[in-house]
C-alpha cells in the first residue's frame, strides 16, 4: 500500500514539477542517470531525457548538479503528543521530517499518557490530517499504559488505524507478555517494534559500560542488556512464527544475533540510528548531555563498526533517527540527571553523508537505500522513483556545507547530537505523497519559473 | 589554572606546584596567628549538595585562614529543596560576584557545568562517582611528606572502587606522580575497563605484601542490599585490612569516614603506620593552596587594581 493510503497527512495540492537535469539515484529501481523528473498528479509521471520534459504548466526546478533520491522514511520518531507538546507536536515534528528529506514517519506511542486506546489513535490521526506536513503513521503500545502487564486491545487498535505496536522507551521485560503479544499478532497483524533492554542488567546505567564509564565513574549499561533481549525475542518470534522489528541496535553482539536469526529464517528486521553510526562513547567524555546522552547508549568503536557492517550486508535494513526532542531545562543539568535522547530528523542524511559516504565507508547508493528502508517492515510501499510510483522525492545538493543549528530548527527542540557541526550535503526540497512538503528558503529563490 | 575540576586536567608539575604551596601554608599553621590576608575582600561560596564533614569544613576553614568572606550553602534548607535548578542556583550565587565557588554534587560533571555558568573560579569538591581532586592532592601531599617522592612506590587501593570518586582521582594522581597502582576488591565492585587508567586489577588481597602503601576505601552499607557483596561479614573476611594482613613497613591510608571493623580493623586504624589523621591535617593546607593557586597564583591573579583585589604575599600577617 502506498504511504498516503495508510498514513495521515494534511490534504493539499498535488505538485506539478519538473526537476530538470537532476542526477537520479534509486538503487532498488535500478536508476542511476541524469533525467528530467516529472512529478504530476501525485505520481512520478516520467523520467525524461535531460532537457526533454514537457514543462508546460509545471514549476521547473533547475536541478543540474543536484541529486534526486527516493525520499526517506523514518520508522522511529517521537512526536511527543499528547502530553509533551512543549517538546514537539505533529506539526513541528513533521516539518522537521520534511526538512530532513522524509516523505513519511512513524510516531512512537510513549506519550503522556501513552497511546493505548482506539480513541487515542483516532485523535492523533485527526491531528495529522489537520497539520502534518508529511504522512504519519502511529504505533500503539503493546501493553496497557506501557506498564508491561496486560496487552492492549490490539485488534481494536488496528481497526482504528494503528500501524503496529511498540512500548518503545521501555522494554517488554516480561517474556510471557512478549510471547502473548506475538501470538496475538496472528489475529491483529501489524509489526511489533522492540526497544531491547534487560532492565535487570541496565539498572541505573546512564552510558555504555566499558573503559569510558570506568574512567568517568558513571553507571554502565552493558551491551548484553541489549543483545540478550534481542536473542530472547528472536527466539520467541521463531517459536511463534511471528514478526518483530528490532529498534535502534547499538551493540555488536546484537547485530550478530539479528544476523544469525535472519539466517535461520526468523521474521526479524532491524534499524540503526545515525548517532550510533557516527559516534562512540568517547563522546561522553565531554559529559555533555546534549550530544551524548541517549538510550541505548553510544557504544565502542567495535560496536559502531559492527553496525556499519550490518548496514552493508543487510542485517540492518533501515536507518531510523529515534528523533527524541527535549527542552533545554531537561538537558542543562549534570549528565546523570539529563533526559535521554537526541533529535535527528533534520540532520540524518547530511550527517551520514558526511561521516560515512564522503570518507568512503559506505557508498551513496547504500545510504539512499537504507534511508528509505523503514517503510517495508511496517507493510508500507518503499518510496521509489520508478515512473508510476507515488511521488516521494528528495532533492539534495551533495556539495553544500552548512552548520547544524545556525538557522535554528524546524523541530521545537534543539537537542541535536551534531549541533554546531559543519555537514556536507543538504536537503533542498522534499516531495511527500505528491505534495511539496519542504523547500529550503534560500534555495527557492533560485527556482526558475 | 582557572578552575580545579579534575585531577585528569593537572600535569605532574601543576600537582607539585600546589603541593609546594601547601608546604608553605603548613608553616603558617604553626604560628600563633594562623591567618593571612591573601584573599581579604574576596568572596568564596561553598555549595554542598551532599553531606560532608571533612571536605566542607576544611574548605571553609581554608577560605577563612586566607581572610576571604565565606558563604556556605547546604542543599538542605536552601532553595534547592524548593526545586531550583543547579543552573539557577549558580546564577543567583554568582550575583554576589564570588571569586570562587567550591561545589560538591551527587552527579558527575556538575562542577564542569557550573564552570560554564559563572565567572568565578570553580573547585570540584566531589562530583558524583567521578572525581574528588582535592582529596587526591591531599593524599599525594601526605605521602610526599612521608616518603619524599611517589616515584616507583607501589600502592594498593582496596575496596569499593566502582562507587568511589576517591579511587578514581587517587589512581590518576598516584600514577601521574610515578607510583604503580593496583586496585583490589570483589569483581562486583571493580569497574569493567578500569585498566584504561593504567592500573593493575586484583580480586584478592594475595600479593598485597608488595605494596608500600595500602589505601582502603569506605564500604557503604547500602551495597549489601544491591547484592554487590553478600554480606559485610563476608566482605570483611576477604578484604578487611587488619594488623595481621598489614606488614609493619606498610603505610595505611583511608579517606574517611571509616567503618570500623568493616574495611579496616580498629587496631589497624590506631596503629602507628596509619596516616589517617595526617590526611585530615593535610586537607586544610592543601585546600588553602588550591584556593591560593586559583585566586592569587600567577595565572589566577586578578588584573584589576581595586582595593582588596591584589594578592598579598603569604608571609604578611593579617
Amino acid at each position: 500500500m502506498s504511504l498516503a493510503d495508510l498514513l495521515d497527512v494534511r490534504p493539499g495540492e498535488n505538485a506539478h514539477l519538473v526537476l530538470r537535469r537532476a542526477t537520479v539515484l534509486d538503487p532498488i529501481a535500478g536508476i542511476d542517470a541524469v533525467h528530467d523528473v516529472v512529478v504530476r498528479d501525485g505520481e512520478i509521471a516520467s523520467l525524461a531525457n535531460p532537457g526533454d520534459a514537457d514543462t508546460d504548466g509545471a514549476e521547473v526546478v533547475e536541478a543540474e548538479g543536484l541529486h534526486a533520491f527516493p525520499a526517506f522514511f523514518d520508522p522511529h520518531v517521537h512526536l511527543r503528543t499528547p502530553g509533551q507538546e512543549h517538546k514537539e507536536d505533529v506539526e513541528t515534528g513533521t516539518r522537521a521530517a520534511a526538512a530532513g528529506g522524509y516523505c513519511g514517519i512513524i510516531a512512537m506511542a510513549n506519550t503522556s499518557p501513552p497511546v493505548s486506546t482506539a480513541a487515542d489513535v483516532a485523535a492523533l490521526r485527526e491531528q495529522a490530517r489537520a497539520g502534518a506536513s508529511v504522512p504519519v503513521g502511529f504505533l500503539a503500545t503493546v501493553s496497557k499504559g506501557m506498564k508491561g502487564e496486560e496487552l492492549t486491545e490490539m485488534v481494536e487498535l488496528r481497526e482504528a488505524g494503528a500501524l503496529g505496536f511498540s512500548d518503545d522507551g521501555l522494554p517488554i521485560a516480561d517474556a510471557g507478555l512478549m510471547r502473548r503479544a506475538l501470538q496475538y499478532q496472528h489475529l491483529c497483524g501489524g509489526n511489533i517494534a522492540l526497544h531491547e533492554e534487560d532492565p535487570a542488567l541496565s539498572r541505573d546505567g546512564v552510558m555504555h559500560e566499558g573503559p569510558v564509564s570506568a574512567v568517568l565513574g558513571l553507571a554502565g549499561i552493558p551491551s548484553v542488556s541489549e543483545s540478550t533481549m534481542v536473542a530472547r525475542d528472536a527466539g520467541l518470534a521463531a517459536y511463534e512464527r511471528a514478526r518483530i522489528h528490532v529498534q535502534h541496535l547499538s551493540a555488536a553482539e546484537s547485530v550478530g544475533v539479528v544476523r544469525a536469526a535472519k539466517a535461520a529464517g526468523v521474521r526479524i528486521s532491524a534499524e540503526a540510528s545515525p548517532h550510533h553510526l557516527c559516534l562512540t562513547d568517547d563522546a561522553v567524555r565531554s559529559l555533555d548531555p546534549h550530544r551524548a546522552k541517549m538510550n541505548p547508549p553510544l557504544r565502542e568503536e567495535r560496536d559502531r563498526q559492527a553496525l556499519v557492517e550490518g548496514l552493508r550486508d543487510g542485517t540492518i535494513e533501515c536507518i531510523a533517527t529515534d528523533h527524541a526532542p527535549h527542552q533545554p531545562e531537561e538537558k542543562d543539568v549534570p549528565f546523570e540527571q539529563a533526559a535521554m535522547g537526541v533529535t535527528g530528523l533534520e540532520t540524518a542524511f547530511a550527517a551520514l553523508h558526511t561521516e560515512l559516504v564522503l570518507p568512503g565507508v559506505i557508498d551513496l547508493g547504500l545510504l539512499v537505500e537504507r534511508m528509505a528502508g523503514g517503510a517495508e517492515p511496517f507493510d508500507l510501499e518503499r518510496p521509489s522513483l520508478a515512473p508510476g510510483s507515488e511521488a516521494n522525492v528528495v532533492l539534495c545538493d551533495l556539495g553544500a556545507e552548512w552548520t547544524v543549528g545556525e538557522d535554528g530548527y524546524e523541530s521545537r527542540s534543539a537537542n541535536s547530537w551534531c549541533a554546531g557541526q559543519t555537514l556536507t550535503g543538504r536537503v533542498l526540497m522534499t516531495v511527500a505523497a505528491g505534495q511539496v512538503a519542504f523547500r529550503l528558503r534560500s534555495f527557492s529563490l533560485g527556482v526558475a519559473s | 589554572m582557572k578552575h580545579l575540576l579534575s585531577i585528569e586536567q593537572l600535569s605532574r608539575e601543576e600537582i607539585e606546584g600546589i603541593l609546594d604551596r601547601a608546604e608553605s601554608f603548613a608553616e603558617v599553621g604553626r604560628r600563633d596567628i594562623k591567618k593571612v590576608p591573601t584573599l581579604r575582600g574576596r568572596t568564596v561560596v561553598s555549595l554542598f549538595y551532599e553531606s560532608s564533614t571533612r571536605t566542607s569544613s576544611s574548605f571553609d576553614l581554608a577560605a577563612k585562614r586566607l581572610s576571604a568572606d565565606l558563604v556556605s550553602v547546604k542543599a538542605a534548607g536552601s532553595s534547592v529543596e524548593k526545586g531550583e535548578s543547579l543552573k539557577d542556583t549558580v546564577a543567583t550565587l554568582s550575583a554576589y560576584d564570588p571569586a570562587a565557588i567550591v561545589i560538591r554534587h551527587p552527579y558527575a560533571g556538575a562542577a564542569q557545568m557550573v564552570a560554564g555558568w559563572t565567572a568565578a573560579a570553580v573547585v570540584n569538591a566531589g562530583d558524583g562517582k567521578h572525581e574528588h581532586p582535592s582529596q587526591a592532592l591531599l593524599d599525594v601531599y601526605t605521602l610526599r611528606r612521608k616518603l619524599g617522592s611517589l616515584e616507583g612506590i607501589r600502592i594498593w587501593i582496596v575496596g569499593d572502587v566502582l562507587h568511589s570518586r576517591v579511587a578514581r582521582s587517587n589512581l590518576i594522581a598516584f600514577t601521574r606522580m610515578g607510583a604503580e597502582v593496583t586496585v583490589c576488591g570483589p569483581p562486583t565492585l571493580i569497574p569493567r575497563g578500569i585498566e584504561e587508567l593504567g592500573c593493575d586489577v586484583s580480586y584478592s588481597l594475595d600479593g598485597i605484601e608488595e605494596a608500600e602503601v595500602v589505601y582502603a576505601l569506605r564500604m557503604q552499607k547500602e551495597r549489601m542490599s544491591e547484592s554487590f557483596v553478600p554480606s559485610l561479614r563476608e566482605y570483611a573476611a576477604s578484604f578487611q585490612i587488619d594488623t595481621r594482613r598489614l606488614e609493619p613497613r606498610q603505610l595505611l591510608m583511608h579517606p574517611g569516614p571509616v567503618n570500623r571493623g568493616v574495611e579496616l580493623s580498629g587496631e589497624a586504624i590506631d596503629s602507628p603506620q596509619s596516616l589517617i589523621t595526617e590526611q585530615v591535617a593535610a586537607g586544610l593546607v592543601v585546600r588553602m593552596a588550591i584556593l591560593y593557586e586559583l585566586l592569587a597564583g600567577a595565572e589566577g591573579a586578578p588584573s584589576g587594581e581595586g582595593e582588596g583585589s591584589r594578592p598579598t604575599p603569604i608571609g604578611t600577617p593579617a
